[in-house]
């Protein structure tokens, strides 16, 4: 760059764009891969937005209505790599009626005839057919990575096109899909010539998938890296399978219940002992604990362990933990305890990433011994911990203060508190002033979840503090529209924002309307948003898909009621095609 | 999955699990009052007639009658039902006590899927070998012997009942020196 440059900046760029052949530049550019810098080197100049969409590869949708299939294939002509997401996270939860939308056909008909080259998928709470299925299995001849996440409308029918037809696959990785099952057979679908796989998760089956045709595929699959076994896999099958792919990083078990039998246990132990490569190991659905031993000598490998499944004891849960002293990632049930969690904060020191989940999550009592304590433990002792997602009955402002303390290098920190609106057990006071640490100290945090008492106090905390937050999840919290206020005027980075059973209401979400085109989405259930308010906020702002989803009565009839549910996001498609009766766009 | 049943046909489907006890009785109440899925009622408030396309909420998924709280990813609810070992998705914590150990424990028997497992959380939590394995009946190791109190007050011998009977029925466990056995009335 010149020191002294008398010509103006326009000028200059264009001169600098103009100074490099096409190819120079398309090779310069497949360097820079992540999309937000895809992004901004489209917006440079004219020249270069020509050039970067031609040779864009991969693309990330985060909502599938933001744009249209038409306006992506139009842009961009060469994609290899699609990932697209569909329904507001709060799907998870039951909360997003059954046919609200998401279907994945409008995308790959497009796909099919603009990107025959397509080699990649991924989908995340989509609805999927088997029509779908079957038009990506014959529609691109070199497809090879199909990962769906929360998907649904699809069986086991749909998968066996895929293993037909897709001759170079390397990935089918199905985690967390609800798969009708219509035969186990479809994992013979695969042809003997297949022999390209690399991943293969199928823990979301339910039914029973043929042993000796996973283990023949398996065998001649030396590429196999990760191989997840669903439910139906009993424990006697899987030192057969395990021995055929001894490369294998990433395991997950079936069942790991049996009797208990000398002979099954050597074969399991020896075979493990065999698995030189593994780092992760999940599955453990059903567990007999006399068999955990045969693992024992994977232990010191491994970076990643889901617990989460496994009915197991404290006990026995640090009998197997304290081995890990690798560990990065740790899923867990409550029956760890704080003890157990005391266990872990001696043991893996370079523990990352912590999940507890709720063994008993409707029941009324704690009848299992997890506190704040094991939290506090755990963020004293290990160092590294940057994620976390707890699910405890009880907590203090004292320990969200250590916490805040102990790990200012947080991300992601996910509270939930069983009971809504708890307050701290000890003072009796809301969590405010706790949260309130955690977002002070934690300068990078990007995804926060809060539960317990809160009031309106907390969201000034978090809009003056969080400045990195992109995604906030809130329920039962909060005293009015202030509240609601502080966190959009706040939170700069703020991308996802979802609100449940807050008395939030129509003042703010009018106020802060243009906040709405810099986020991906908002999600308001249970609120205090009126019809007529949100008729307003979409008049006000073209740019945003306003959807008001009511299944019980005609929202409109009665404009000063709160509407029960409220999705509001970005959009250059405009309003959608696809809804149902109980959904209207604004 | 279910969709637009009528209110009425849920009902007559609904699962009890009607183990007797406190907790059970309050969980009962409180879904009597808001905690079935109702398809679309119109004299609801809105909060909480929403459709669901799980049948989840007849195992008693919800929580006060609130749908989706605590945040827990239906498929991970619906996973763990169905790996659940014994009878059905709650709990059934029992405190197990054993002659000489200082402290007593709480288990959950839904945990176990027989006898042989159970003798296996035995092991594990009091640290002893042989609790009277109840398929091989050999004196020699029935220097403990495990007894529950079952809903009448009674004391059982550990073994005698099919599983799920013993789980309904057991209130409380000790694990008992055999040279004990002359202290409690064991039945027969």
């Amino acid at each position: 760059m010149l020191a002294v440059d008398p010509e103006p900046r326009s000028n200059r760029i264009r001169q600098m764009a103009s100074a490099f052949p096409e190819e120079v530049l398309e090779h310069v550019f497949s360097f820079v891969t992540s999309d937000k810098d895809r992004n901004a080197v489209s917006l440079v100049c004219k020249g270069w937005y020509r050039i970067e969409r031609f040779c864009r590869r991969r693309i990330f949708v985060g909502n599938c209505y933001a744009v249209s299939p038409a306006i992506v294939t139009r842009r961009f002509p060469e994609l290899r790599a699609v990932e697209l997401k569909g329904k507001p996270h709060f799907a998870d939860f039951n909360l997003v009626p059954y046919d609200w939308g998401g279907g994945v056909w409008p995308w790959i008909s497009a796909m099919a005839e603009a990107y025959p080259q397509l080699e990649e998928l991924r989908l995340k709470r989509m609805v999927v057919t088997d029509e779908s299925l079957e038009l990506l299995s014959r529609a691109f001849g070199n497809f090879r990575v199909l990962v769906m996440v929360s998907c649904e409308g699809f069986s086991t029918s749909g998968l066996a096109a895929v293993a037909a037809n897709c001759r170079n696959l390397r990935v089918l990785d199905l985690q967390e899909n609800y798969v009708e099952d219509q035969s186990g057979y479809w994992l013979s679908h695969f042809p003997e010539s297949c022999t390209s796989l690399e991943v293969l998760n199928l823990a979301c089956l339910e039914g029973e998938v043929n042993s000796s045709v996973l283990e023949r595929l398996v065998a001649r699959c030396p590429n196999l890296r990760t191989l997840r076994l669903n439910q139906a896999v009993p424990l006697e099958k899987l030192a057969n399978i395990l021995r055929r792919a001894p490369q294998l990083v990433d395991l997950g078990t079936g069942a790991f219940a049996a009797d208990p039998r000398q002979e099954l246990y050597s074969k399991l132990a020896n075979v493990f002992e065999g698995s030189k490569s593994l780092k992760s190991l999940s599955g453990f659905w059903s567990v007999v604990p006399s068999y955990l031993p045969a693992i024992y000598s994977v232990c010191a490998g491994l970076t990643s362990l889901n617990l989460s499944y496994a009915t197991i004891q404290s006990v026995e849960l640090v009998n197997l933990i304290s081995q890990c002293h690798n560990l990065q990632r740790l899923l867990v049930l409550d029956y760890i305890e704080d003890s157990g969690l005391d266990a872990v904060a001696a043991s893996c020191k370079d523990l990352q990433e912590l999940r507890v989940f709720p063994s008993d999550p409707y029941g009324v009592e704690q009848l299992v011994s997890l506190t704040e304590r094991g939290l506090v433990a755990v963020s004293a002792g290990c160092t590294k911990l940057h994620s976390v997602l707890y699910f405890c009955r009880q907590m203090t402002n004292a320990a969200l203060l250590a916490v805040a303390a102990n790990r200012p290098n947080l991300i992601r920190f996910r509270l939930c508190i069983i009971e809504p609106r708890t307050p701290d057990y000890l003072t009796q006071q809301s969590l405010d002033v706790g949260f309130g640490a955690i977002v002070k100290s934690c300068q990078d945090l990007r995804r926060l979840s809060v539960s317990g008492l809160l009031t309106d106090l907390v969201f000034e905390y978090i809009g003056a503090h969080a400045k990195k937050l992109e995604m906030l999840s809130v329920a039962f919290a909060g005293e009015s529209d202030l509240g609601l206020h502080h966190l959009l005027s706040g939170c700069k980075s703020l991308r996802k924002l979802e609100i449940r059973d807050c008395p939030f209401g129509n003042k703010a979400l009018l106020a802060n309307a243009a906040k709405f085109e810099t986020m991906r989405s908002l999600w308001m259930s249970s609120c205090a948003v009126s019809f007529g308010a949100c008729k307003l906020l979409a008049q006000k702002m073209p740019r945003l898909n306003v959807e008001v989803i009511d299944e019980v009565g005609r929202p409109d009839s009665l404009p000063e009621s709160s509407v029960e549910k409220l999705y509001v996001y970005r959009t250059v498609a405009g309003p959608r095609s696809d809804m149902p009766d109980f959904v209207c766009t604004l | 999955m279910e969709k637009g049943v009528p209110a009425g046909l849920l009902e007559i489907t609904e699962l009890r699990l009607g183990l007797p006890g406190e907790r059970d009785r309050v969980l009962e109440e409180k879904k009597g009052k808001k905690g079935k899925k109702r398809a679309f009622c119109e004299d609801e408030d809105g909060k909480d007639g929403e459709e669901d396309d799980d049948v989840d909420d007849e195992l008693g998924r919800v929580k006060d009658g609130v749908v989706g709280w605590p945040p827990i990813c239906s498929y991970r609810q619906k996973t763990k039902s169905s790996c659940r070992n014994g009878g059905g998705v709650r709990v059934r914590y029992v405190k197990v006590s054993m002659d000489g150990a200082p402290f007593l424990r709480k288990i959950d028997l839904n945990m176990y899927r027989g006898y042989s497992d159970l003798s296996l959380a035995f092991r594990n939590i009091f640290g002893y070998l042989r609790v009277g394995d109840i398929s091989e009946k050999d004196p020699k190791f029935s220097e403990y012997k495990p007894i529950y109190e079952d809903k009448d007050g009674d004391w059982m011998l550990v073994g005698d009942v099919p599983w799920e009977m013993f789980t309904e029925s057991c209130r409380r466990l000790r694990i008992m020196k055999s040279s004990h056995s002359t202290e409690v009335d064991v039945e027969a």
